[in-house]
């Protein structure tokens, strides 16, 4: 008898997608239900997770081809909540744009259950089957707002491209499958030890499958147009839950079916990581939209977190999961300002737009100062501590080339991150902007500041959740 | 555990920020802010005078330790002062309450953001003399960054954009490397505690490259030729607050973290670079002062004596002598004194006249003379002659290179006289000649709270000058064992 409780988080998510895909059915005008709904199937789900796997040590589902462990509870976890506060600051948004409709709430959970699938793999296939979820999930969610030409755009280019990634992972499958004759996990880790180069090609092109999903350099391109075409809460999901659950895979696949053959893929690790600091923090300087801004900044981001997963060691594993944690927070903040940009039904997205903010409004700029000093990794911030559990790793493993190119490019990374600063404090001011928020709003960017700001005082906590997580 | 005094510091300046954060900003009338940040950096130069009462002159051991678990197994938030450390502590909270004292007239707009971001930097500077961890140490030493980026970036002159982006990038840039070498030192040796790592020493055959990141930081701060280039630049466009804070402690921060980890640390290392920093200091201390020779504003030319004047710490701290050592903390504490009393004349003028270009004044003399005798007071400490307290740091400075290398201590010496040079020419122009600018008639002397100010200067430039003992006493076991450690490194080499 299988252990059905270890998966019932998953389950119980599809449960909510039917019934609110029914209750849509035969409701109308149900779309501040569904998005109610919606909030707590995401909150059940996460307390049964919390529930029924956190003290499960490892164990593994139908034929082994689902894995549920520390790391993937953990993840879990932080995906739902990550969904969570998307949908909460989302419907404000949704309704000025005339989009609030209930295929929002129901599309991302449905990605998200794609997401837990993804996180909790053992297998080639259920692997690629959770990837392809969460997928067209996020195709949809791209071209949301369907009336704006951009939205569209992203969406194709985005589904393009993306196909095209998931045609080198399947392939990369394909050869890894036959060369170790199977496609579990474990399996595979037993089989392969061999140096052949047809075996190289099938990790690098799995490789080459998950850097597009996290918008690795140099399969990046995609990023910034999907980010800027999106809606912004949509932009908001694509820069921090689907990286969650792709980091996951990315160590799942490192470390369990591909340990043995370190040296072939450390290197590529470490380039993706190098080219993807360098590059996020070079080519953010001459952005104009914050949005597109966001998404070479958080490529940069992204080149931080395989810093750590470079290391091969668990230090390096626990780092890049703190720093996501933390990056998930200081994005949301990030975003939650964003939201705050509005003038009668008009939302404000390029940089200039922020110019002189803190003369009108004081206190939104003082959480715009932190969190952009945070997410230059500035201390006391968090963002400095996220940066620093990376490099104490990186450098543990004596990778000082990997440690001096990564906090040199956070100087050439600072230079943009203070540009919108000099934006906002020292240029002339502009119109005021509507206060007249939402109070979840303000609310989360209210949490979100107090957590980036006083991180330094608690820092043990998180250390301590991750400590936890021994994949080697 | 006794009270916790250091933390206590560190925090009071933070808590009256809070403070000043929920009272109501409206422009102009600010005296509430105002006495709310004067209330508390008094408090807090009050809590370190007794620091330094209660102070054991006779121990080099580190007093009134904290010590806190803070990142489990890794990081212990550790606080502690030594003879060395707690001047410095004592001079920011000096230089502190006469900073908010001054800003009556140079800030005008958004006083109460304007004294936050003081109070906050207080507590960071007090925060990097205190600190016994290198994580600590490295924390505070970043993050008064943010506050000082503000400063001149929101309140400076025309060009405080470029200013600020230079001021921080440069200090960034040279920052990270020591975070690398911080970071090596926690996996090298096991702990990043100060006070643990001078009794087990560092690996000798990683000294040199952890010497190297370490100076890339301090060198930047300090700031040493040729990485001097920002300090100009930040100082013209900062107000006379923020230059004040920049000058008197900023700089500090370097030349203390010199004795504190590149000598205590890495003995060997720092014998093996001392030529290197004699070369940059000779070459600070003559080529800077020629180049404020030839300065038209007034507060590029201070700033440039700046350099000048860590040149000659530098010098006195890596000639590894008790008295260069000794001369080098008074030379600090003595330009953190003098540079800020300059500043704080050439604000006085600023405010009046607003320019800063030497050619707009020319016999002052005549009209402000309570000015133009403090203004010569300064002048004249900043040459260091006899009787100030600038003259006692040069001359331990200047016997402790003669002991170590002789050609390195008449070179330096040149520095002195072309120190003389240029800040005589600069009173001559300024105050003596004849009043050929029609507008300066109108000028008025100082006003009560400028004078208060420069008094509070002038006392102890003048008191130190003649009676340096309080302040040798202090630190003199402290270098002491500093050398003594230092030989015995050497010696085990």
């Amino acid at each position: 008898m299988e252990k059905l409780n270890l998966i019932l988080p998953e389950i119980f998510i599809s449960l909510s997608i039917m019934f609110l895909l029914v209750l849509g059915v035969f409701k109308k005008n149900s779309s501040k239900i569904t998005f109610n709904l919606s909030l707590l199937a995401i909150l059940i789900t996460a307390i049964i997770n919390i529930n029924e796997t956190f003290s499960v040590n490892k164990e593994t589902l139908f034929n082994e081809s689902v894995i549920i462990d520390y790391m993937s509870s953990l993840m879990k976890t932080i995906t739902l909540i990550g969904g969570l506060l998307v949908l909460i600051i989302s419907s404000n948004y949704l309704k000025t744009l005339k989009i609030y409709n209930l295929e929002y709430p129901v599309l991302i959970l449905s990605s998200m259950l794609g997401m837990m699938i993804m996180i909790s793999s053992n297998d080639l296939i259920v692997f690629y089957l959770g990837l392809e979820l969460q997928s067209l999930a996020l195709y949809v969610l791209a071209t949301y707002d369907r009336d704006q030409l951009k939205s569209s755009e992203a969406g194709l280019k985005y589904f393009v491209l993306s196909a095209l990634s998931s045609g080198l992972l399947l392939y990369g499958c394909s050869l890894v499958y036959g060369f170790s004759g199977s496609t579990n996990f474990d399996i595979i880790s037993n089989q392969l030890n061999s140096n052949e180069y047809v075996l190289t090609f099938g990790i690098v092109f799995i490789l080459v499958g998950l850097a597009f999903k996290i918008s690795a350099v140099p399969f990046h391109m995609w990023a910034p147009d999907v980010y800027e075409g999106s809606p912004t809460t949509v932009t908001l999901f694509f820069a921090i839950v689907p990286k969650i659950a792709a980091l996951t895979v990315f160590i799942r696949f490192l470390y369990v079916p591909f340990l043995n053959l370190v040296d072939q893929w450390q290197m590529i690790i470490v380039f993706l990581s190098i080219a993807s600091m360098v590059f996020g923090a070079v080519a953010a300087i001459g952005q104009t939209n914050i949005k597109r801004l966001i998404a070479y900044s958080s490529i940069g981001h992204i080149g931080y977190t395989l810093a750590g997963l470079a290391t091969v060691s668990n230090e390096g594993i626990q780092s890049s999961i703190i720093y996501i944690s933390i990056y998930v927070v200081m994005n949301f903040a990030l975003f939650s300002c964003l939201l705050m940009l509005r003038r009668k039904d008009q939302y404000y997205e390029n940089i200039d737009d922020l110019s002189g903010l803190s003369k009108n409004h004081p206190l939104l700029s003082i959480c715009l100062l932190l969190i952009l000093f945070s997410l230059a990794g500035i201390p006391p911030l968090a963002g400095f501590f996220a940066k620093f559990y990376v490099f104490k790793a990186v450098i543990e493993q004596s990778m000082y080339f990997l440690a001096i190119v990564g906090l040199l490019s956070t100087v050439v990374a600072a230079f943009y991150y203070l540009r919108i600063i000099k934006i906002i404090y020292f240029d002339k001011e502009r119109d005021k902007y509507d206060t007249d928020h939402s109070l979840w709003l303000k609310f989360s960017l209210t949490v979100s500041t107090i957590l980036i700001l006083f991180y330094f005082i608690f820092p043990s906590q998180l250390i301590e959740v991750v400590s936890r997580i021994n994949i080697i | 555990m006794s009270f916790p005094i250091l933390s206590s510091l560190i925090i009071l300046p933070i808590i009256g920020s809070l403070f000043l954060f929920f009272t109501k900003d409206n422009e102009g009338n600010n005296l509430t802010a105002k006495y709310v940040a004067l209330f508390t950096t008094i408090v807090n130069f009050l809590i370190s005078i007794y620091l330094w009462i209660s102070f054991d002159q006779s121990t080099s051991n580190f007093q009134f330790i904290e010590d806190r678990t803070w990142i489990k197994g890794f990081i212990n938030y550790k606080v502690g002062v030594d003879g060395i450390s707690i001047l410095f502590i004592i001079l920011t909270t000096f230089i502190t309450p006469l900073c908010i004292i001054s800003v009556n007239n140079s800030v005008k707009n958004r006083l109460r953001d304007f004294l936050i971001a003081i109070l906050i930097m207080e507590s960071f500077m007090i925060g990097v003399f205190c600190a016994l961890d290198l994580v600590v140490f490295y924390l505070f030493f970043e993050a008064g960054l943010i506050p000082m980026f503000l400063i001149i970036g929101i309140w400076g002159g025309p060009k405080r954009v470029y200013s600020a982006f230079k001021f921080f990038l440069y200090t960034l840039l040279g920052s990270v490397l020591m975070l690398v070498a911080i970071i090596s030192i926690y996996w090298i040796s096991g702990t990043t505690d100060v006070v643990k790592l001078y009794d087990i020493g560092i690996d000798v055959k990683y000294q040199n490259l952890l010497w190297l990141a370490f100076f890339s930081s301090f060198a930047v701060k300090t700031p040493m030729w040729p990485v001097h280039t920002w300090l100009p630049d930040a100082h013209v466009e900062a107000p006379t607050a923020g230059s004040v804070l920049l000058a008197a402690i900023l700089l500090k921060m370097a030349g203390y973290g010199f004795i504190r980890f590149s000598l205590g640390l890495f003995p060997i290392a720092s014998e093996v670079f001392t030529p290197l920093i004699y070369t940059l200091s000779v070459i600070a201390i003559i080529f800077t002062s020629l180049i404020a020779l030839m300065q038209e504003d007034m507060k590029k030319l201070i700033a440039y004596s700046s350099v000048a004047h860590m040149g000659f710490v530098t010098l006195g701290i890596f000639t590894l002598q008790q008295q260069g050592i000794e001369g080098s903390i008074i030379q600090m504490i003595s330009h953190g004194l003098v540079s800020a009393a300059l500043f704080l004349t050439v604000g006085v003028v600023y405010d009046r006249m607003h320019s800063r270009l030497i050619s707009t004044y020319g016999g002052l003399v005549s009209v402000i003379p309570k000015y133009s005798i403090l203004f010569m007071l300064f002048a004249l400490a900043s040459l260091g002659l006899p009787g100030t307290s600038g003259f006692i740091g040069e001359f331990l400075i200047l016997m402790g290179a003669f002991k170590d290398n002789i050609l390195v201590a008449v070179l330096a010496s040149l520095g002195v006289i072309l120190g003389a040079a240029y800040i005589l020419w600069l009173y001559k122009r300024v105050v003596f000649g004849k009043l050929i600018n029609q507008d300066l008639k109108k000028i008025v002397d100082l006003n009560k709270s400028e004078y208060f100010i420069l008094s509070c200067l002038a006392i102890p430039i003048l008191f130190f000058g003649f009676y340096p003992d309080p302040l040798i006493n202090t630190i003199e076991v402290s270098v002491t064992d500093l050398i003594n450690m230092h030989n015995i490194n050497i010696a085990n080499k």
